[in-house]
């Protein structure tokens, strides 16, 4: 199975990078640009074949690592 | 005998010189410990040194704080060992949960190398016991990621229990938006745990710590531990 993870910084939390990135986007000529907030993807191959329990490692995974929960949210989907 | 332990991870690049001011301020040996070994020997204190350990993926400190060698540090200052983070250091202490909050980017997205001034907030912790309360100490930064973030509760509580060491300031003191080099809230330079054993640092004190290196003020951090470890002997 594979588990799609993504980690993005909670609301409130500055992100000099999203800003950056938005700044250079609008150097470029993108107009309309309100805010961008900048994320992580993570995927991970799991030899897991119960549903139940790949997402069970998976959300341990994400709060003892992937994520720091201080500042970032995350969202996982699993398939296969 | 006074016994310092200093932790080196793949991408430690201060633990030399730690080890070196650790040496030349107490008079005693530090003890290098890799991050891959089981357990820390029996030490009077551990520094946690600065640089890009595991080269800062994922997140600076995340992946050191579960490192094998990390289990011991965390079980050790849990039962009282004196614990101090230096940058990276800091990061780390922060990623294991030994102290809350987290090191983020710095606002200007920029690697900041510079001495700074700070005022020293908590003189009673044990790392800066030889400094006096509003002291201002002028030592370098070297991050790109010393912007501490915590909640509006936690930062409550770190001031309310006097868990703020010291903050980025002026010359004179001041604390101000203007001194504050990396967009660290409420100015926070250090902090400590409840017991004042456990402190996390962005500033190198191991850089300025003796005249020939261009200054002294990062000394008495060490001296600290000195004075800590002859009370532990009375």
């Amino acid at each position: 199975m594979k588990a799609r993870i993504k980690i993005t910084l909670k609301n409130g939390v500055l992100d000099p990078q999203g800003k950056a990135i938005a700044h250079a986007l609008g150097s470029l000529g993108f107009a309309g640009i309100d805010d961008v907030r900048q994320g992580k993807y993570i995927e991970v191959q799991l030899a897991e074949t119960d549903p139940a329990k790949a997402r069970e490692a998976v959300e341990r995974m994400c709060k003892d690592l992937l994520a720091n929960t201080v500042i970032e949210n995350y969202a996982y989907e699993i398939e296969g | 005998m006074l016994r310092a332990s200093v932790i080196v991870f793949p991408g430690s690049n201060c633990d030399r010189d730690v080890k070196v001011a650790i040496e030349r301020v107490t008079g005693f040996p530090a003890r290098m410990v890799w991050h891959g070994e089981a357990s820390v020997p029996a030490s009077d204190f551990i520094v946690l040194p600065g640089g890009f350990s595991y080269g800062d993926y994922l997140r600076c400190g995340a992946m050191a704080a579960h490192s094998p060698i990390m289990r011991d540090v965390i079980a050790k200052a849990k039962a009282g060992t004196p614990v101090l983070g230096i940058c990276n250091g800091f990061q780390v202490l922060c990623e294991s949960g030994l102290l809350p909050g987290v090191l983020m980017r710095n606002r200007s997205l920029k690697f900041i190398c510079r001495d700074v001034d700070l005022r020293v907030e908590n003189n009673s912790t044990y790392f800066t016991r030889c400094y006096r309360e509003g002291e201002v100490i002028r030592i370098p930064i070297a991050h790109a990621e010393g912007n501490y973030f915590a909640d509006d509760d936690t930062l409550d509580r770190l001031e309310g229990e006097g868990r703020v060491v010291m903050r980025y300031a002026s010359a004179a003191g001041e604390i101000s938006d203007a001194a504050n080099p990396n967009g660290a809230q409420r100015n926070i330079a250090g902090i400590s745990d409840e017991s004042g054993r456990i402190v996390g640092m962005m500033p190198h004190p191991e850089r300025l710590f003796e005249t020939a290196l261009g200054g002294i003020d990062g000394r008495r951090v060490f001296e600290s531990a000195v004075v800590g470890f002859a009370e532990a002997m009375d």
